[in-house]
């Protein structure tokens, strides 16, 4: 009984390891479908992007709470503000 | 039913040589029907290892005593729940219990992320596929918990110190801790192989880091409140070098959780942050070695064994190997921006990994300190506790104050005048906790005196913190709703505190006596007086009980029991001290008879009054509490991350 039940899930753990194939013998496009240079390159404006949004949301919140004062807040907020305007801008432009 | 667990063993060996030779095939050549089927097989070898688990269990709730492993570890009279918790009270059991973790940890983190990280996942099923191999190796061919004999009538039993509710949940708390960090370890390998060095393997790792060192912290705290009550000398934790090997990759994992966070805002760290994670996962696994070789000496060793040689060969190789693509990628892995002041959150964040990982390395040569004289010298030289208490204070009062300046100081950029202006109430609170402190004669320890102004410091910046949110927003709950991580965090930082002045109370500002009371006679310590009213022994059937009863007046009155216990099965005594706990204190009067004579009624008892030690388990809910909230899922955020990997995600 044992046997016969240890070669059942045998049987079960090959066809699960072989379904890829099973359910698409021959396959139009096998390739893993990692994203393209253009892709690539979006998610990394998208990164700056976020990246950009956040410090500027976390110095606004930390200038209200009286973490950063308003001379080193008008110092940072100008090089965050461009980032993120740059970040913006190339993501709105169009893909090469 | 044992050969249903070897062959589930055998299924699980093969399925994770698959996952690791084809799953490496199939990145390397970006084939993606074979990169499914070495996932499926990846899935498949946590199923068959959940079937060698159910074996072993049922073994054990059968009292089967064929199995080797189940006579060896368990008996008829031990109850369900401990004769369960033998499964992972032996070698064998604990490394099926790591392989069961490992396969389950690393089927559920592969099946979420394998949509949105297609390319990624690909590379993280053989790293996972190579260490389930290992495990499974070992299990199949050095140390298998299904091996069998004639059946004896009755097992030998458990130890009797095992016998105790911490230690049904302490070693799988550290499990899920150690193996959890496997999880992070596999993703940034695979972020590594694969060339995806940005935040992707971060992002889907966040909180498998999170939980492993969840489970990691708390796991140790229930172990020390296990040796507080179960071992019997009055402390919780002796630097132990199977201690501290839990301790180790917790804190690798603390300096990562930290850093991480400077990657994700800055794109800074990025080789650190693979370092650590390396790190955090090397330790583990040299933990587990620790544990099983014999190479050291310790109360929570298991028998020496064969196994060993084969655990340091993993910890080399895979240390090896990550060290090698860590320096292979070191184009990749650029830091994007660079530290523009030494005084804001990402240089604060800086200091804490430096002060972290320096507390790591100095543990870790402790630990390993004896083995390298052994090989060195041959003779074993051991490093004890003031070597590890100097330590200890130096970094970890350092890292105290920290924890309470790096919250108040904005990222990029602080100046010095801003942060002292911030920094007024908390200094306040420290310096007049300090001046309380010495009025009423708590200056007597220097580090006690320390940690205590060094944690009002800390409590009154999160204090301020949450006054100073809260007014921003308007509700404390939108405040911590809205950033969960980081006031998750700051529960944790106050569960850190409380730790500190539990440590700081028991060590700096404990009393204790020992003495020889015969009947009749009393004795003194810290406010107590405590009688000696007799010694009991009451036989019954597998154990010999013997209590010496004192009664005790002073803060509290009553009467309070310590002794020993002689079990005929296992044979093996086991010591039963005496608390009564001050929960308005936070104290504890611990007792600890050593002899005592049931004819003469002398007893040699030991006395221990610790103040706040209580402060101690409390934290440790705190600590859940904090890590729970950081883990908790938040919709919006998630949203985002969807959002924000859209391009890259496939279809």
């Amino acid at each position: 009984m044992i046997i016969v039940g240890i070669l059942l899930a045998a049987a079960a753990v090959v066809v699960l390891v072989a379904l890829p194939f099973l359910r698409e013998p021959v396959a139009a496009d096998d390739r893993l479908d990692a994203p393209s240079e253009a892709d690539e390159r979006r998610f990394t404006l998208v990164e700056e992007r976020d990246r950009a949004l956040t410090a500027l949301k976390e110095l606004e919140f930390d200038h209200r709470t009286g973490k950063v004062d308003d001379a080193d807040y008008r110092e940072l907020v100008g090089p965050l503000r461009q980032a993120a305007a740059v970040a913006l801008r190339a993501l709105d432009s169009p893909q090469e | 039913m044992a050969d249903l667990g070897r062959a589930a063993l055998v299924v699980t060996l093969g399925l994770a040589v698959y996952s690791l030779v084809v799953g490496g095939i199939a990145a390397r050549r970006n084939e993606r029907r074979l990169a499914a089927s070495a996932r499926n097989a990846l899935y498949c070898s946590f199923a068959s290892t959940l079937v060698a688990a159910a074996v072993l269990a049922t073994a054990l709730v059968r009292h089967d005593f064929s199995f080797k492993y189940v006579a060896a570890h368990t008996n008829r009279h031990l109850p369900v729940a401990y004769t369960l918790s033998a499964f992972w009270g032996g070698q064998e059991g604990s490394l099926l219990l790591w392989l069961l973790v490992l396969t389950g940890y690393g089927a559920l983190a592969v099946a979420i992320n394998r949509g949105l990280l297609r390319d990624l996942t690909a590379w993280v099923v053989p790293v996972i596929g190579g260490i389930a191999t290992f495990f499974s190796f070992v299990l199949v061919a050095v140390a298998s918990p299904f091996d069998t004999q004639t059946a004896p009538f009755d097992g030998a039993g458990l130890t009797p110190s095992l016998q105790n509710p911490y230690m049904v949940a302490h070693p799988p708390m550290l499990y899920l801790g150690y193996v959890g960090l496997s999880v992070p370890f596999a993703f940034a390998v695979g972020a590594l192989l694969s060339g995806r060095t940005d935040e992707r393997w971060i992002i889907a790792t966040r909180r498998w880091t999170l939980a492993a060192w969840m489970f990691l912290g708390f796991g140790q705290l229930l172990g020390a409140h296990w040796a507080y009550v179960e071992v019997g000398w009055g402390g919780y934790y002796a630097w132990d070098p199977v201690e501290n090997a839990a301790l180790m990759p917790w804190l690798a994992a603390t300096a990562f959780l930290h850093s991480v966070m400077v990657q994700e805002r800055k794109g800074m760290l990025k080789v650190w942050n693979m370092v650590l994670v390396a790190l955090a996962f090397e330790l583990s696994v040299f933990g587990t070695f620790l544990t099983r070789s014999g190479v050291v000496n310790s109360i929570h060793s298991f028998s020496k064994s064969s196994i060993g040689p084969w655990f340091l060969a993993f910890v080399v190789i895979s240390s090896i190997f990550s060290l090698a693509l860590i320096m292979w990628r070191l184009p990749l892995l650029k830091a994007k921006t660079k530290l523009e002041s030494a005084i804001s959150r990402e240089a604060a964040f800086l200091y804490n990994n430096l002060l972290l990982v320096a507390l790591c390395l100095t543990i870790l040569w402790g630990v390993l300190f004896p083995i390298v004289t052994q090989l060195l010298r041959g003779e074993t030289r051991t490093i004890g506790r003031p070597y590890y208490d100097f330590f200890l204070r130096t970094f970890g009062l350092p890292l105290l104050l920290l924890m309470g300046i790096g919250p108040l100081v904005a990222w990029r950029k602080t100046s010095l005048r801003g942060l002292l202006r911030t920094l007024a109430w908390p200094i306040t609170a420290a310096v007049a906790t300090g001046i309380v402190l010495v009025a009423v004669g708590g200056g007597s320890s220097s580090p006690g005196l320390i940690a205590y102004t060094f944690s009002a410091f800390v409590l009154a910046t999160i204090v301020v913190e949450l006054v100073r949110g809260t007014r921003a927003t308007g509700s404390l709950f939108v405040l911590v709703a809205r950033n969960r991580r980081r006031y998750g965090g700051y529960v944790v930082h106050a569960a850190i505190v409380l730790l500190a002045i539990g440590i700081a109370g028991s060590s700096a500002y404990s009393s204790s006596v020992e003495r020889r009371l015969a009947l009749g006679q009393s004795m003194s310590v810290a406010g107590y007086t405590l009688t000696n009213r007799g010694v009991t022994v009451d036989a019954k059937p597998n154990v010999t009980e013997t209590r010496a009863h004192l009664a005790v007046k002073g803060r509290w009155s009553g009467s309070i029991s310590s002794g020993d216990n002689q079990y005929v099965n296992p044979p093996e005594p086991s010591r039963e001290v005496g608390i009564k706990t001050d929960w308005l204190r936070g104290e504890d009067l611990y007792v600890i008879v050593d002899e005592s004579h049931p004819k003469t009624g002398i007893v040699f008892v030991q006395v221990l009054v610790k103040p706040l030690i209580n402060l101690i388990w409390v934290a440790g809910i705190v600590f859940l509490f904090g890590s729970m909230i950081a883990l908790w899922p938040d919709a919006r955020e998630q949203r985002r991350l969807v959002a924000r990997l859209a391009p890259i995600a496939s279809s």
